[in-house]
């Protein structure tokens, strides 16, 4: 992170699109993460 | 009005949990100071006589179409005119209480931190570091979202074209400052009442003018702090209010005032998937539990359906036993009688 | 079989029925206006300008659009996440009108937008991540999807597309999250466009809170409209449901009516709260004022308090009646928001008043909307469980 932000809204331009990313990232996360929870409880109903 | 619109509290509504941020806070406690060196435009209300000269440039130097009424006619002045997609600036007339009119040349602010920039979806907008606010025709949707944005109400649409409009304001004559130019307005003025420079440099000249003639001025350079800052500045000897310069539309910045709820925008993604799975699975726990009890009961039921059934029958069944006996009894008294009588009869 | 036959026979029968009439007007003026549209520019067909950049395309197909069409997501969520069983047979239309809604929705923004061929650029090519409308479009665009997919194996079941249909019920609980989040998330950020102009919104509808309003108030939008067209589909639709959609109805009338009642009643204080946030008591006083009270007792607190009633007293008649009135209410607070509030501080020379043609498109839209629905309704299993996929999901 050396990139030097002169005005809030381009930081907040960078900060937020790294975000975005994350937050897609996340819910693919939880549906992974649920299906490794429930796996093992009962092979028919994943979701 | 404008204090309290600068506690701004984005809020989720989880349990009430509540997300409160000022634009300090969405970025840490770092802040922003702008690119330094970058350019601005004052202007001095005291000095400008309403000519119409740098309409006249701008119209030139942006290679726009000619207006309805010639440039050197100054009885335009006399309504109230606002920037449109055929002009970047216009200068107005206003009669103020203090006597004599004033004019004031409105054009777009370049804001340190633009709304418009805020605003857009896909970007067209960006502060460059010379200072200008630079738009982008070549991404541009039109949603006009911009618009709604902007404070000082400056962007403007093409609305008559049918399937390329775009967003048109001022360019800081951005492509001339870059050959090292002045701004076409600038260089039109006859009366020195718009000065190029850099912010700072021009932030001091003002102080100066103020400090100078405190009875021609009043003290406050407006753009210096309204919605975050501006590049183009304004000093006035009446009223900003007075002068079409809205006052109240306080220091917060427009991503200062959006901050808050952009914020709250991952909270709900990063938490509503684990409440929400989390009632599902608690409500399919419910059910299960409560079709284990449904069936439980109803094995009990006929549990219970069935001992009942037996003890009923049992009891019918001794109960019948005990009748039968009697009956049998009856019948065997009966018959010993009558063979009696028959006896007795036999014997008669 | 026999559906298609009926299908095709029906409308050749009623082809003149006074609604068809109508809607064929409708549609035919609507047409000429976007000719007008794609050949003259926005300018031509709406009293848009400079100070007004947003007109009732947005007010209207946009924004109530969007809060109408949240039946599905409460719909869906209360069967599926609150384990309320008895709303099953609720989803399906309530799950079809959003998708319609907001297919709509994006068709009218085609009008709205000066390039709309560039409607996908924020997601695709320059992400504006700062604007609350990126927000917007990118949940938009995802929702559309996700209702789409949610909606698709009743289209499935009508033209018997049995692997593809298992593979979808399967990601019913996935799908129904994921909706929730993405209507969590452009709901409230609709009502956070407006955050960046507190100098142009009426302060008593400016609020730090107006995220929470709209996303609060969609609840009750969406369920309401759930109820307004449930009594339609009973009037037009009723031979197509089947004995659960007929013998859940009464069930899924009361309990919305509830929820409702509550969450208006909630809406209520937290509006309250807005005002003492921002010590905003004294507008009351003025014209807005009254605007302001018209829309909160009496299109929030006297429907929230009808709902009661109606709940209580299981009159449903009451209650289909509440749901129309919270419906204009809705619509009411929309346009109070992005029309009568915007731009308050401007002489009223500087106003915006739709034009006829706006309006007409609206119109247009809404009908288009109609014949679909009517369109899908009649042909795949909406109403009612497909016979041979019952006791499938
Ligand atoms: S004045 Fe308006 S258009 Fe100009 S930079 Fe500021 S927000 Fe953007
Ligand atoms: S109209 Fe163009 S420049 Fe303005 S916000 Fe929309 S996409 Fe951005
Ligand atoms: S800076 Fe350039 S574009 Fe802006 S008003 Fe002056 S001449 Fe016009």
């Amino acid at each position: 992170m050396d990139t030097v932000f002169y005005t809030l809204q381009d930081f907040l331009l960078h900060s937020k699109s790294v975000t975005y990313v994350l937050m897609g990232l996340g819910l693919l996360l939880y549906v992974f993460w649920w299906w490794f929870l429930t796996d093992k409880d009962e092979k028919k109903r994943l979701f | 009005m404008s204090i309290k619109r600068r506690t701004f509290l984005g809020l989720i509504g989880a349990a009430g949990v509540t997300v409160a941020s000022t634009g300090a806070r969405a970025a840490g406690n770092a802040h922003f100071d702008g690119y330094p060196g970058s350019k601005g435009v004052l202007f001095d209300a005291t000095r400008c006589i309403g000519c119409r000269k740098c309409e006249a440039a701008c119209n030139a130097v942006n290679e726009l179409p000619a207006p309805a009424e010639k440039f050197d006619d100054l009885t335009v002045l006399d309504r109230s005119r606002r920037t449109d997609a055929k002009t970047f600036t216009v200068v107005n007339k206003y009669e103020t209480p203090s006597g004599g009119p004033v004019y004031r040349k409105m054009q777009c602010n370049h804001c340190l931190e633009p709304a418009c920039a805020s605003a857009c979806f896909v970007k067209a907008f960006a502060k460059t570091p010379e200072g200008a606010v630079s738009y982008d025709a070549s991404v541009c949707v039109g949603c006009r979202y911009c618009m709604i944005a902007c404070p000082f109400n400056i962007p403007t649409y093409e609305y008559d074209e049918p399937l390329s409009p775009r967003v048109r304001k001022c360019t800081m004559c951005r492509p001339r400052i870059l050959e090292g130019r002045l701004p076409g307005c600038v260089e039109a003025c006859p009366k020195e009442a718009l000065t190029f420079g850099t912010r700072d440099e021009l932030i001091k000249i003002a102080r100066k003018r103020i400090e100078k003639y405190p009875d021609r001025y009043l003290d406050h350079i407006y753009g210096e702090r309204e919605m975050g800052g501006t590049s183009w500045l304004y000093i006035s000897g009446v009223p900003f209010s007075q002068i079409g310069l809205r006052e109240d539309l306080g220091y917060a910045s427009a991503p200062e005032l959006t901050s808050g709820a952009l914020a709250a925008v991952p909270v709900v993604a990063g938490l509503w998937p684990a409440l929400l799975g989390g009632l599902w699975a608690i409500n399919k726990r419910k059910e299960k539990i409560a079709r284990q009890e449904k069936r439980e009961a109803v094995e009990n039921a006929v549990a219970r359906a069935s001992a009942e059934a037996e003890s009923k029958l049992s009891a019918a069944l001794s109960k019948a036993e005990v009748e039968n006996r009697r009956r049998i009894e009856v019948e065997v008294k009966r018959a010993l009688e009558e063979a009696g009588l028959n006896d007795t009869k036999e014997e008669g | 079989m026999s559906q298609e036959s009926t299908a095709s026979t029906a409308p050749r029968k009623s082809l003149f029925t006074p609604f068809n009439v109508v809607a064929g007007v409708i549609v035919l003026v609507g047409l000429v206006i976007t000719f007008l549209r794609f050949t003259k520019g926005i300018g031509a067909v709406t009293n848009l300008d400079d100070n007004n950049p947003w007109g009732i395309w947005i007010s209207f197909d946009l924004l109530c659009g969007v809060a109408l069409a949240a039946g599905g997501y409460t719909t869906s969520a209360a069967c599926y996440l609150f384990g309320l069983k008895r709303y099953h047979s609720a989803v399906r239309p309530a799950i079809l009108t959003a998708f319609l809604g907001y297919a709509l929705v994006v068709f009218a923004l085609h009008y709205d937008v000066g390039r709309p061929w560039r409607l996908t650029y924020p997601i695709f090519l320059s992400q504006g991540t700062t604007s609350l409308l990126f927000e917007v479009g990118l949940c938009v665009f995802l929702y559309l999807t996700v209702l789409f997919i949610e909606w698709l194996p009743a289209a499935c079941e009508w033209l018997r597309l049995d692997k593809l249909r298992k593979v979808l019920v399967k990601l019913t609980l996935v799908l129904t999250i994921f909706g929730v989040v993405l209507s969590t998330l452009h709901q409230s950020s609709l009502g956070a466009l407006y955050l960046i102009a507190p100098s142009k919104v009426h302060p008593l509808w400016y609020s730090p809170y107006l995220a929470l309003f709209f996303f609060v108030s969609s609840m009750f939008a969406g369920m309401s409209m759930v109820l307004f067209e449930g009594t339609l589909a009973h009037r037009n639709f009723h031979e197509l449901m089947d004995e659960t959609h007929l013998e859940e109805a009464p069930g899924v009338v009361t309990g919305f009516a509830k929820a409702c009642s509550v969450v208006m009643c909630g809406y209520l204080i937290m509006k309250m709260f807005g005002l003492a946030l921002e010590n905003k008591w004294h507008y009351l006083a003025t014209g807005y004022g009254v605007l302001f009270l018209v829309e909160l007792i009496g299109f929030v607190a006297l429907p929230a308090y009808l709902y009661a009633i109606g709940a209580r007293e299981r009159n449903r008649t009451l209650i289909r009646f509440t749901a129309v009135w919270t419906v204009l209410g809705i619509v009411f607070n929309r346009f109070n928001v992005s029309l009568v509030a915007f731009n308050w501080q401007l002489p009223s020379a500087d106003r915006y008043f739709p034009s006829w043609m706006e309006i007409a498109i609206s119109l247009f839209v809404v009908t288009v909307g109609v014949l679909a629905y009517r369109f899908i309704c009649t042909r795949m299993p909406i109403f009612y469980e497909h016979p041979d996929y019952k006791e499938s999901h």
